[in-house]
């Protein structure tokens, strides 16, 4: 029998790998990227769990925009990565700190 | 026909046309353009003041008392414009106008050859102007716009010339002096404000004996009689205003002022400008004799202590000033033993041999090339015989010798004081018959160095008369003290050498003594039969029959003549006989004496040199301790407080807070998401501590 | 086979592979690898939401993200030339530090969604059918091109704003390339490249050097 509980928890489980990913993998870049699309991931999965068992379809209509906006979001962020590596010849974000103050 | 409002207006604001003319224009109306003005504007003053006095006292005129003028409301407190013109009035009217006709003439002369001479004669009219408003108030607003008025143009004219650092030394402290005074006089008249609920003379006076029994809390547990609070308050602004113990430095040092200012400003009107409110206020000071009591000790112990200040000056306008004093004290001293009439016809008296006196000393110091030193002169009546002998008039006056103006009052006041049973009154009575000696000491001591004796100044001119310096016979003290200036105007830097022998004065000059001798003579032979005994100011001044030693002392009065002829047998006039002999054998016949007398008194001549260290001590304690103060403040409160703690306090404590959170702004893009990831997790502790409930747990 | 137990057999093999997957993503030395793994990840991800009923979502997931978000981020990774070795410093180090916070912030969650209370909402009937649609894709379409319009045009702005950003961002123009401007070549006025010069005649003979064409 699954549960709300299942996916719940399977959110969480995921969102916390992205926030641990993002701990480790701190000077990557991309790595970083890819835990943020990890943790829109997680969130997903709760609207859709919580649509599917709510039976309200505005959950999934929101996963829908997210992943839109989340596609958008890769698309300009590789850019700005390309950018700034074609720039900087790196992408090791401990050497991007111009915004220091 | 009565007093028209338009006649009033005249009066007062003749001279403020005068003044504003010379003082605006007077580059285009030039000196003598200058001068015809003011003393135009003065002499219709002083015209129709004789004729307000002859309506108010044979042409049985009704005593005017009006409002003019709103100048602004309050709720229920008009301030208003007005004139009370009544008998008493109209004797400081014509005082006022007639000296300052008179100086404004004397003037002339006097200034001839000063830059500021339109501005001096705009300075007078002002003064005028502003003493008019202040006699002739209705209420205590406006007099309180006159006190301050003639304040200030006393002020202006101390220090009118500005670039002597003595004359501004001097007019600041007279200012700050009288401020002192002013002090008590406002909260004198919101004192009445308070008890009374009115400032207009005739309401506040007409509800002032619901007063009694009326107390003020100032300090806990101790009540203070409502009246005795007013008068005392009152009376400290008159302290100031009329130079009475211990307000009293000013007035000597105010004479680094012009000498026509010194003789109408600080002499005849002005300074008496306390004395003549107290006498206004007669009705409330008669509520409390505590109050007058004060004014009596204040008086008397002006009117000795100051007295003998003089007889160390060598100044001969210092020694005028000293004699101010003294007679100001003993204008206080009738006031104390509420015989009103008695301090405003001693005044009146006053006003006219002083002025004399000071005029007088202005022509010397004129022939003496503004000299001012008596040690420098000597045998100068030669020289100058009208200028000697209206002098001599001056000081016979004010030493009370019988059938001269002077003897009334003083006499008056003295008998007075001996019959009035106020406490206070026995030291008051010992003061006033000591300084009757005193008065004769000074007085007689400053004519013969003036004018007696040797020649004690050296001419150098072109034509070789020289006489020989005679610095050895100096026997008077060359000590120069503290605040003795260093007179620049002087000839050739060196004191007692002239370039030229001294002479008459011009006409302009002598024409003024002339005319204020003769009032010095001959007014109070004249007038002291109404004026004391006869109730001649009559609502005016009220004095409760209890308190009323006029009305015992009238009862041995038998006509002025009778009354001189009395004097010559009593104690003050003894004194002053005492006074003359002395001074005539020391100064005339043996001038040796004077220097073993003052060697063998030194300790008593240094407490009078030092004028009792009141300068002193005030210096120490006032201007020093002021100072020190401000010093204080200005560095615990402006650079610490306010420049250290609060503006480079806050700027260094935004520095501070800046570069603390300038190391969280490190740049690094996993900083920033480490934060948001701890502020999740705080966010979600927070929620789980806070609201486990909120799921439904 | 008891169809629920299948279910939630299918649930645990998939989200097994989810988490896995996902933990490969964060771990993996070589970025291409990491890009795979999250493919995978988001793979079984679209497997689980199959099993809620939401095909539309899956398959997206699959085409937008898998087809193409994925293939731009291995487009990326692979075209640049990053020294894999420096990325990774600091990872031993920050690992227990990431576990910490990655442990507590799952326990904190777990304990504020309250899985015991969620246990008990057991998947009932299909949603869209009971809203009376054939499928999900209808329902979800429905609802889209109705209640939700106007979100969904802007969410379509959005990406053309997207496209343009990203094309604007990258777009550089080689310095050295050779190419022609078609519309220069279109605009071209003929005086420009031929001047008629009107100049008198010359005889040979009286030729010199000082003869210019008057302009």
């Amino acid at each position: 029998m699954i549960s709300l509980a299942h996916y719940i928890v399977l959110g969480a489980v995921l969102f916390c790998i992205a926030v641990a990913g993002m701990f480790i993998n701190r000077k990557n870049v991309i790595v970083l990227l890819m835990s943020i699309e990890l943790m829109l991931l997680a969130v997903n999965m709760n609207f859709v769990a919580f649509s599917r068992f709510l039976g309200d379809v505005a959950g999934q209509v929101f996963v829908f925009f997210i992943l839109t906006v989340a596609a958008a979001e890769a698309a300009i962020g590789l850019a700005i990565l390309v950018l700034l590596f074609r720039t900087r010849s790196t992408i090791n974000i401990a050497d991007i700190d111009s915004m220091k103050g | 026909m009565g007093l028209s409002t338009s006649i009033l207006l005249t009066i007062a604001l003749a001279p403020l046309v005068g003044c504003v003319l010379a003082g605006f224009l007077g580059k285009f109306l030039g000196r003598a353009g200058s001068h015809t003005v003011t003393i135009l504007g003065v002499a219709v003053s002083c015209a129709l003041s004789f004729y307000v006095l002859y309506q108010l006292t044979v042409g049985g005129a009704p005593e005017y008392n009006q409002n003019i003028y709103t100048w602004f409301q309050i709720g229920p407190f008009n301030a208003s414009v007005g004139f009370m013109v009544d008998r008493l009035t109209a004797l400081m009217l014509v005082v006022v106008s007639f000296v300052s006709l008179l100086v404004h003439v004397y003037t002339i002369g006097y200034m001839a050859d000063d830059d500021g001479y339109t501005r001096f004669f705009s300075y007078i009219s002002l003064f005028t102007f502003s003493m008019f408003m202040l006699v002739m108030s209705n209420n205590f607003m406006q007099l309180f716009f006159g006190w301050e008025a003639v304040g200030l143009v006393s002020y202006l004219l101390i220090g009118f010339w500005y670039k002597r650092p003595t004359a501004i030394f001097a007019n600041l402290k007279a200012f700050l002096v009288n401020r002192v005074g002013d002090f008590g006089f406002l909260l004198g008249i919101a004192a009445v404000l308070y008890f009374l609920g009115t400032l207009d003379y005739a309401t506040a006076f007409a509800a002032a004996p619901g007063l009694a029994g009326k107390t003020l809390q100032i300090t806990a547990h101790t009540q203070w009689d409502a009246a005795t609070v007013i008068c005392i308050c009152l009376f400290v602004g008159a302290m100031g205003k009329s130079a009475q113990v211990p307000l009293h430095v000013w007035l000597p040092d105010s004479m680094e002022g012009p000498t026509p200012i010194s003789a109408l400003i600080h002499a005849a009107t002005m300074v008496t400008a306390g004395i003549f409110m107290v006498a206004r206020m007669s009705p409330l000071f008669e509520m409390s004799s505590t109050a007058l009591s004060f004014v009596l000790v204040i008086g008397a112990t002006t009117a000795l202590f100051t007295g003998l200040i003089g007889i160390v000056q060598n100044d001969i306008k210092r020694v005028i000033a000293y004699s101010t004093l003294s007679q100001l004290g003993y204008m206080t001293v009738a006031l104390g033993v509420s015989m009103y009439s008695g301090a405003v016809f001693h005044l009146m008296t006053h006003a006219f041999f002083k002025a004399l006196l000071f005029l007088g000393a202005g022509s010397v110091i004129i022939a003496m090339h503004h000299e001012q030193d008596m040690r420098y002169m000597g045998g100068l009546r030669k020289y100058m015989p009208i200028t000697w002998i209206t002098m001599w008039i001056g000081s016979l006056a004010l030493v009370a010798v019988p059938f001269t103006s002077g003897f009334y009052s003083k006499d008056a006041i003295i008998e007075a004081v001996g019959l009035s049973h106020r406490w206070g009154a026995h030291y008051a009575y010992f003061c006033v018959m000591a300084g009757a000696l005193v008065t004769g000491l000074y007085t007689f001591r400053q004519m013969y160095l003036t004018f007696h004796g040797k020649e004690r100044f050296t001419v150098v001119a072109a034509h070789g008369d020289e006489h020989e310096p005679a610095p050895s016979d100096l026997v008077y003290d060359v000590h120069v003290s503290a605040d003795s200036h260093e007179d620049e105007h002087h000839s050739g830097g060196q004191p007692g050498v002239l370039h030229h022998p001294p002479k008459e004065s011009p006409w302009v000059v002598t024409l003024p003594l002339v005319l204020l001798a003769i009032p010095s003579l001959l007014v109070g032979f004249f007038t002291v039969g109404p004026t004391l005994f006869g109730n001649w100011f009559r609502g005016a001044i009220h004095v409760d029959e209890a308190n009323n030693v006029l009305a015992e002392l009238g009862h041995e009065f038998h006509g002025a003549a009778a009354m001189a002829l009395h004097g010559f047998t009593q104690l003050p006039f003894l004194l002053v006989l005492v006074a003359f002999v002395t001074t005539t054998y020391i100064y005339l016949f043996n001038p040796a004496l004077a220097d073993r007398i003052k060697s063998a008194l030194k300790p008593l001549w240094t407490v009078l040199d030092r004028k009792y260290w009141v300068d002193d001590v005030y210096f120490a304690v006032f201007a020093r301790g002021g100072v020190l103060l401000g010093r204080g403040f200005w560095k615990a409160s402006e650079t610490a407080l306010i420049d250290g703690a609060m503006v480079n306090g806050s700027v260094s404590l935004v520095h501070r807070i800046a570069a603390t959170m300038r190391r969280l702004q490190s740049g690094y893009l996993y900083h920033y998401a480490f934060a948001m990831i701890l502020g999740l997790i705080l966010l979600l502790g927070g929620y789980w501590l806070v609201g486990s409930g909120l799921t439904g747990q | 086979m008891n169809p629920q137990l299948l279910q939630l057999i299918c649930f645990y093999a998939f989200g097994f592979v989810t988490v896995a997957a996902a933990l490969s993503v964060i771990t993996l030395k070589n970025s291409v690898h990491a890009v795979l793994a999250l493919v995978l990840t988001f793979f079984s991800a679209a497997c689980l939401w199959l099993l809620l009923e939401a095909e539309f979502l899956a398959l997206a997931l699959i085409v937008v993200y898998v087809g193409a978000v994925m293939v731009l981020f291995l487009f990326v990774v692979m075209m640049l030339d990053i020294d894999q070795e420096k990325l990774r410093e600091g990872f031993v180090k920050f690992l227990p530090v990431g576990l910490i916070v990655a442990a507590v912030m799952l326990v904190e969650m777990l304990g504020l969604i309250g899985v015991r209370a969620m246990q008990t909402k057991i998947m009932g009937a299909d949603p869209a059918l009971a809203a009376g649609m054939t499928n999900n894709t209808e329902w979800l379409g429905h609802a889209l091109y109705t209640k939700f319009l106007l979100p969904f045009e802007i969410a379509a702005l959005i990406l053309t704003v997207g496209i343009v950003a990203a094309v604007a961002l990258t777009l550089r123009e080689r310095r050295d390339a050779r190419h022609e401007s078609a519309s220069q070549q279109v605009k071209v006025n003929p005086r420009d490249r031929v001047r008629i010069v009107k100049m008198a005649p010359v005889r040979p003979d009286e030729s010199t050097a000082s003869q210019e064409p008057q302009p």
